[in-house]
């Protein structure tokens, strides 16, 4: 009575079948990007030293190290995280706690879809257009961290509202009941309690603005700069901006020179994203309710 | 105003000290619904200084939500209405400018016991702090007399710098209690206290509920009718949303009933 | 007793900061196309031939006599995309159904952490992935002489925009409750089966919105098709000619444009345009996704 049927059989077969085409079409997406990134550190790891790291470049930067770019991109990012993770934690305590189900909520995250969906070089016209002229600014570095800003804005609106809505309402009725105000209850029990949810968001956003370049190119970034940058109103070399400058218009460069920049870039990228990452696992794993 | 020689006796015998006071809290015509759809309908009832007023009936009796109108919740839940008026103090508690105010002065115990992902000593010392108070000797006084009244002290003394929210459940519940006696409140609101707490603890609690009666007013849910008849002065029957009626509870539970359904209820026929 | 104190009126601060912050976005993505609008405006309502920019593929705008026909870099955008869709689609699609359908325990996670990891990849290490080593492969491969072509950013652009499509499909079929399976199981159906005809049909909008999602990636690239696609205004006729993107040419152009000039206008146009299409696309993926939520 339980022995299998032809057509048990047959679908059996089929199910096997699918499950092995879909592993391999998984396959065929990761193994290439596996591939990738070997090549850059096979290509590009032998360029790597401490002069690589932390000397500028030399003679029209066929020589040298990279630290102007290194350096310039931190500048850029922690520029652009200043700006962002405020406007971006307000905005998601405001979907989260008091936002209610209304048009201008559609509409407030219809924005934050598009503002994530809108292309990277559109959102270096507008930096152009309202930080670099309208307001002024010039291109500098806090007109391109600005547009990074806005740009990965999403990245932390959507990390810090999932964060903020994994703590149980009970706990808010909690504080409201003893008389605390909705603010006393964000700032001593809801913030507390999503504050490493908030940070993955913020490594994330790290990770993600290292790698633009396009934002940036006509609005702060420039090919050469020969000092560190001394304020937020200096032009600065980033590493995004330095592979795309040495990959099509430097001449004479090294190869293993233009590999070095990709893999330290895509190290500093993966790095943070890794970090991200294990970080969400690690407090997956902590208990405290 | 309610003629003191009427003054019923309460549970033990002894007499409403306060009764011929205004009310502390008078509610008139309270209608409570959910999207539109009404939850509670006409309520009409007073609850008077230092009483412990009971309030009994079967599940979505709307028990619950008149104690979230007491308390103003309405203003955090877009999807609750509230219409008529509720005074306490003599007060429409709409009127009052600071909310937050009116509901750290009132006491409020949910069934499901919620302990905050904070210390033990925290939760207890969260409502005084609000309150503005400093000071490690006043706050460890609060900390260990509440924990004292709610009958958790001899259990988390030793370490009340643990995470509330991870205490058992039958603690957490005498958590809550304790960190709203915490609010020194002058209305208590219960709501199936003892839901998770052991029949031993439950007396020790209901013990001090009859203390702090001196001191408070309480309103008291229940879904156990003995409970109601050990603890509160005057009952109030919740039936689907109606107040059926209210009554001194010794005279509901011998009979006296204007209507027969409390009489059903409160002997087990249905609910 | 009943006064307002200081925590009162810092909570009514706090909230008037919040709501700030909570119609930032809003604020931005109405700032992002006023100044786009403006600053192309003057050339819209100017120069623009709307009959040359879309029929014309003569993009001169430095020349004496400058032209500003835009089909080349459309359709350019159009096959580049239309390339990656071929193959990005179904793989991330598969990918999708077996990392939430078929994988199981530790091999999911590590997928699921894969992905996320390949679309964190800078668009400019993809760009210099497409000239280093795509390039030199596919001349020797296809015996070609140019390898910067609709195939190299195609395939570039395929796997940038899998990652996104993989975690949002996924996230569509696992919105399908699991009730739904198990009533199909036990009727004795296999996953194969219950896939094909419980949670596909169940999520198909969700997996819609994803590849809509994964179109609008794909045409917003910037970085990664200047530097693959060979930049040669062309209309292609095979995978083996190089083209121009829409993104790519304000990208390569802007820094030469002198402000307020045509060609600076029409580089802003451009933007316009890209503006308009990945907003309805991605308001269109976002209507397709509510219609789920209403069934």
């Amino acid at each position: 009575m339980f022995a299998p049927t032809p057509l048990n059989r047959r679908s059996y077969r089929k199910q096997r079948l699918a499950r092995a085409v879909f592993f391999l079409m998984t396959v065929a997406l990761i193994v290439p990007v596996l591939v990738i990134v070997g090549t850059l550190v096979i290509r590009g790891g032998p360029a790597i030293s401490w002069e690589f790291l932390f000397t500028p470049p030399r003679n029209f930067m066929t020589e040298g190290g990279i630290l102007p770019a290194l350096v310039g991109t931190v500048w850029l990012v922690l520029v652009a995280l200043l700006a962002s993770v405020p406007v971006g934690v307000a905005a998601a305590l405001y979907l989260s706690e008091y936002a209610p189900d209304n048009l201008l909520t559609r509409t407030i995250n219809l924005a934050i879809i598009n503002l994530a969906g809108v292309p990277s070089i559109v959102h270096a016209l507008f930096g152009v257009g309202a930080f670099v002229l309208f307001f002024r600014i010039g291109a500098s570095i806090l007109a391109a961290s600005l547009t990074l800003a806005v740009m990965t804005l999403p990245v932390v609106i959507v990390a810090t509202r999932e964060s903020l809505q994994a703590v149980p309402q009970a706990f808010r009725e909690a504080c409201w009941n003893m008389g605390a105000t909705r603010w006393q209850t964000i700032r001593k029990v809801v913030l507390p309690n999503s504050i490493s949810g908030i940070l993955t968001g913020v490594i994330l956003e790290v990770s993600r603005t290292t790698g633009e370049t396009a934002p940036i190119m006509f609005t702060g970034a420039a090919a050469f700069v020969a000092f560190l940058p001394e304020s937020v109103f200096d032009q600065t070399m980033a590493m995004s901006y330095h592979l795309y400058y040495l990959a099509t218009q430097a001449t004479d460069v090294p190869e293993q020179t233009t590999f070095g920049v990709a893999l330290v870039l895509i190290a500093i990228v993966l790095a943070m994203n890794a970090i991200s990452i294990a970080f969400r696992v690690y407090l997956r794993g902590q208990k405290k309710w | 105003m309610v003629d003191a020689a009427a003054a019923p006796e309460r549970a033990d015998g002894s007499a409403f000290p306060l009764y011929e006071e205004q009310p502390l809290v008078e509610v008139r015509d309270l209608v409570i619904s959910y999207r539109g759809r009404p939850a509670l309908r006409d309520i009409d009832l007073d609850v008077y200084r230092h009483e412990i007023f009971g309030i009994v009936g079967p599940a979505n009796s709307g028990k619950t939500s008149f104690l979230r109108a007491l308390n103003r919740m309405d203003a955090f839940n877009p999807a609750m209405q509230v219409a008529g008026s509720i005074r306490i103090n003599g007060k429409n508690i709409n009127d009052w400018r600071n909310e937050y105010a009116l509901r750290s002065r009132i006491g409020v115990v949910f069934p499901l016991p919620v302990g905050l992902p904070l210390s033990v000593y925290d939760n207890v010392a969260f409502s005084p702090r609000l309150r503005g108070i400093r000071r490690k000797a006043r706050l460890d006084e609060v900390v260990e007399r509440c924990l004292t009244r709610a009958a958790l002290w001899d259990e988390v003394k030793d370490r009340l710098d643990s995470l509330g929210s991870l205490l058992s459940g039958g603690q957490q519940q005498r958590l809550t209690i304790a960190r709203a006696l915490s609010q020194e409140p002058e209305l208590l609101l219960l709501d199936e206290f003892s839901i998770a707490v052991d029949p031993v603890t439950t007396m020790r609690i209901e013990d001090v509920l009859r203390e702090l009666r001196s001191e408070i007013t309480i309103v008291l849910v229940t879904n156990l009718v003995q409970q109601a008849r050990r603890l509160a002065d005057r009952t109030a029957f919740f039936l689907t949303g109606e107040l059926v009626e209210t009554g001194v509870t010794e005279d509901l539970f011998e009979g006296k009933v204007k209507d027969r359904r409390t009489t059903g209820y409160l002997e087990g026929r249905f609910g | 007793m009943d006064r307002r104190d200081a925590a009162w009126y810092v909570d009514r601060v706090a909230q008037g900061l919040i709501f700030a912050g909570g119609i930032s976005a809003i604020v931005f993505i109405v700032g992002i196309f006023v100044f786009v609008t403006k600053e192309g405006l003057g050339f819209v309502f100017g120069p623009l031939q709307p009959g040359e920019f879309l029929t014309s593929i003569a993009w001169r705008p430095t020349s004496n006599n400058p032209t500003y026909g835009a089909l080349a870099l459309i359709v350019g955008t159009a096959s580049v995309t239309g390339f990656a869709m071929l193959f990005s689609v179904p793989l991330s699609l598969g990918a999708a159904l077996f990392i939430a359908e078929f994988a199981r325990g530790k091999t999911r996670e590590i997928l699921k952490v894969l992905v996320e990891m390949l679309a964190a990849i800078p668009s400019v290490v993809w760009g210099f992935v497409g000239m280093s080593i795509m390039n030199p492969l596919i001349i020797r491969i296809f015996d070609v002489p140019v390898g910067l072509t609709v195939l190299n950013a195609g395939l570039i652009l395929g796997l940038m925009a899998a990652p996104i499509m993989t975690t949002i499909a996924e996230d569509a079929l696992k919105a399908v409750p699991d009730s739904y399976r198990e009533a199909a199981e036990a009727l004795g159906a296999t996953r194969w089966e219950v896939v094909v005809k419980v949670v596909i049909p169940a999520s198909r909008n969700g997996l819609l919105a994803a590849v809509l999602l994964g179109v609008g990636r794909g045409f917003g690239e910037t970085m990664a098709v200047l530097m693959a696609s060979g930049h040669a205004i062309n209309l292609p006729t095979s995978p083996f000619d190089s083209v121009r993107a829409l993104t790519a040419t304000i990208a390569a152009e802007l820094g030469d444009a002198p402000v307020g000039s045509d060609h600076y206008g029409s580089l802003f146009t451009l933007g316009i345009l890209l503006f308009v299409v990945t907003f309805v696309v991605n308001l269109t993926a976002d209507l397709v996704v509510r219609g789920v939520g209403k069934k």
